[in-house]
């Protein structure tokens, strides 16, 4: 794998819109993650924890009840919610923090939304002997308590943001200052596929285990690759995860966007469909502000795709057209939601459930021997509370 | 040579050290703003920074986010700020003035347009705390052929192969970042900071400013004596308390004042 050579430009976005004390750093950064990436053994003892301690391969399942009910080509999941922890982040925090300990860093600390990679990385910390302290906004905290009491279990120190509006893009406006002030000790383990070059090509490789999992069970199972590969985005880790094998390929790929109430309303978290091109966190690309440039909330009923910006290189897969970008609503995903638990048994997390809603719609117009692949990035457990106050207030979030 | 650095460079070559006061643009609210930067002139400020505020401000501390969060519910815009120095130089502000801001405001305007307007009302620089020489190649120029300095920051992370790409796209003086931080949080050392200043001057001829900490007019002094001068940021903010118009004015007043007079 060449990792030497990336600029961490994606045609206009990515970049490195930092301060001047984090450039030494993110250089110190790609360096060591390049060397990585050149060592076998390093992948060999990534492999290694994903098989034994994550539980990969995970299944490629045929969801043969909702592909009868849908009526259109076969649908298959991608079982990511299988994983320990129960979703798609503990790929990337235990690559980054195999990577710490390589680079003699013994303290990390994250940012987190709906709370799945705070616990995937207080699980990586834990695994490691890391101290780790998850930067949380105090909304997510509220909405996502079961989350916060897993990573205090594990050892980890949940932080409560106060700062702005109390969600995910404040936790990480936090966890970068942190990490400001402790350069020296502190890796930071960055959840999704945004932020300054080299985390979206390093976050994308430690996700591309999903599609290179794909790959190699479609062609097992059909003799070919899959006809279309589906992902809900935020930051779009899981999706870059799915997608970043079939660049190439001749694959339909799908990202689906969370709009919230409506991209109409304002009240949404569709950074490609609703945003225009700006800088935060380190990167140009879509994002969600207003005519003065300041950065708007984003709403989505799940915590995880909450985000107003979205990572470079999907951004850039967007603009050129290869990738197809659709969003759901609160309301769609809820449907999917509830559609994949009473068909397959499987409740899958808000965040897949916006891509599910999406992929049924899909299904319809490919032929009917297409394999249409959904990438069902985490599990459900954690939004129970979520969806039932959801359906009380009769369907306000 | 623009005024900003031909003042800075006249302060230094007088033997004194320079003082530059940053206020929040807009806060406490837009006519106190503009009162404070006339009185900040006439308590001996040598120039002055004027943060743009920014909805997600990652590298500023607790002061400057809370102030540029209230300011922005206030009502304060780039345009608002913009057309607030213009005001300030027709009633009578001299001193140079930079804009301190970050990027996605000035990217959402455009950099020649940002340049253009910023250059208008009166600024002399303009420093984007997010955006290193490496992003720059688009931002510089145009803010360069409007007449503003360029201001960028020299951290103590900074190694020696950096300083030399950070001080040629510098002009006006060069923002030496005192410690690893955020904006008001860490304690300088000075003989830290005199290190890094002696690393930073065989690179340029420019005023070295020390930035981020300095908290009291004890500090500033011990700072100064190791570099051409301070700024002074979040502890202005602190001390202009809650308060607005004449008393946030009469306290920011004071509290130059006091950190001009250990410098002098």
């Amino acid at each position: 794998m060449t990792i030497r050579g990336e600029t961490g430009r994606f045609g206009p976005f990515g970049g490195q819109y930092v301060a001047e004390v984090l450039m030494p750093v993110l250089g110190e950064l790609e360096e060591a993650f390049a060397a990585a990436a050149e060592d076998n053994g390093f992948w060999d003892e990534y492999h290694r924890i994903l098989r034994e301690y994550v539980g990969r391969p995970n299944p490629l399942t045929f969801a043969a009840n909702l592909t009868r009910l849908v009526g259109g080509c076969e649908i298959y999941l991608k079982r990511e919610d299988l994983n320990h922890t129960g979703a798609h982040k503990i790929n990337n925090t235990i690559g980054q923090v195999l990577l710490a300990t390589r680079m003699g860093k013994r303290r990390v600390i994250a940012e987190t939304g709906a709370g799945q990679h705070g616990v995937a990385t207080a699980t990586a910390a834990a695994l490691f002997g890391c101290e780790c302290a998850v930067f949380m906004g105090e909304e997510d905290v509220r909405r996502q308590a079961p989350n916060v009491e897993r990573m205090r279990l594990l050892g980890a120190e949940v932080i409560p943001v106060t700062s702005g509006s109390r969600t995910l893009k404040d936790a990480m406006n936090e966890a970068m200052r942190h990490w400001v002030s402790h350069v020296e000790n502190t890796f930071y383990v960055i959840g999704s596929a945004a932020g300054p070059h080299p985390y979206p090509v390093m976050v994308r490789e430690f996700q591309r285990v999903i599609g290179d999992e794909i790959k190699a069970q479609s062609i097992e199972r059909f003799g070919k690759f899959p006809d279309c590969v589906l992902a809900c985005i935020g930051g779009g880790s899981n999706a870059i995860g799915a997608f970043a094998s079939f660049l190439d390929d001749d694959v339909k790929l799908v990202a689906v966007e969370a709009s919230g109430e409506g991209i109409e309303t304002g009240r949404h978290a569709a950074a490609i469909a609703g945003g225009q091109v700006g800088v935060l966190h380190g990167q140009k690309s879509y994002l969600l502000q207003d005519a003065n440039g300041q950065v708007l909330e984003a709403h989505s009923i799940s915590a995880g795709l909450d985000y107003p910006g979205v990572g470079p290189q999907i951004a850039e897969l967007a603009r050129t057209g290869r990738i197809e970008v659709l969003t759901a609503t609160d309301d769609d995903a809820l449907k999917g939601f509830h559609l994949l638990t009473r068909t397959e048994g499987i409740i899958p997390a808000l965040e897949s459930s916006h891509a599910l809603a999406r992929a049924v719609d899909v299904a319809k117009t490919l032929p009917k021997e297409a394999k249409l692949v959904v990438n069902l990035s985490g599990r459900g457990d954690k939004d129970l509370a979520t969806v039932l106050a959801f359906e009380m207030r009769g369907g306000e979030a | 040579m623009n005024r900003l650095e031909k003042k800075l460079k006249d302060k230094r070559a007088s033997g004194g050290k320079i003082l530059l006061p940053f206020l929040t643009g807009g806060y406490p609210d837009i006519e106190t703003f503009i009162d404070l930067l006339l009185e900040l002139e006439r308590v001996g400020a040598d120039g002055v920074e004027v943060g743009l505020p920014f909805s997600d401000p990652a590298a500023d501390g607790p002061v400057i986010q809370a102030s540029s969060q209230i300011a922005i519910e206030r009502g304060a815009s780039v345009t608002s700020i913009f057309d607030a120095v213009a005001k300030a130089r027709e009633r009578g502000l001299t001193i140079p003035l930079l804009y301190m801001t970050y990027y996605n405001p000035v990217f959402h305007l455009g950099a020649e347009e940002f340049s253009k307007r910023a250059a208008k009302s009166g600024a002399d620089g303009v420093l984007v705390v997010d955006l290193p020489p490496e992003e720059a190649a688009e931002f510089a120029p145009a803010a360069r052929a409007s007449g503003l300095d360029t201001i960028f920051l020299v951290a103590p992370t900074t190694p020696e192969e950096r300083m030399e790409r950070v001080t040629r796209e510098s002009s006006g003086f060069l923002y030496c970042v005192s410690v690893t931080g955020v904006t008001g949080e860490k304690k300088p050392v000075t003989e830290l900071v005199g290190e890094m200043v002696e690393r930073i001057r065989p690179h340029t001829d420019l005023p070295v400013l020390i930035g981020f900490g300095v908290s009291t007019g004890e500090g500033a002094a011990s700072l100064a004596e190791v570099s051409d001068g301070v700024i002074v940021g979040s502890a202005l903010i602190s001390a202009l308390g809650d308060a607005r118009g004449e008393e946030a004015v009469k306290r920011g007043g004071e509290f130059i004042a006091d950190i001009r007079k250990a410098l002098d």
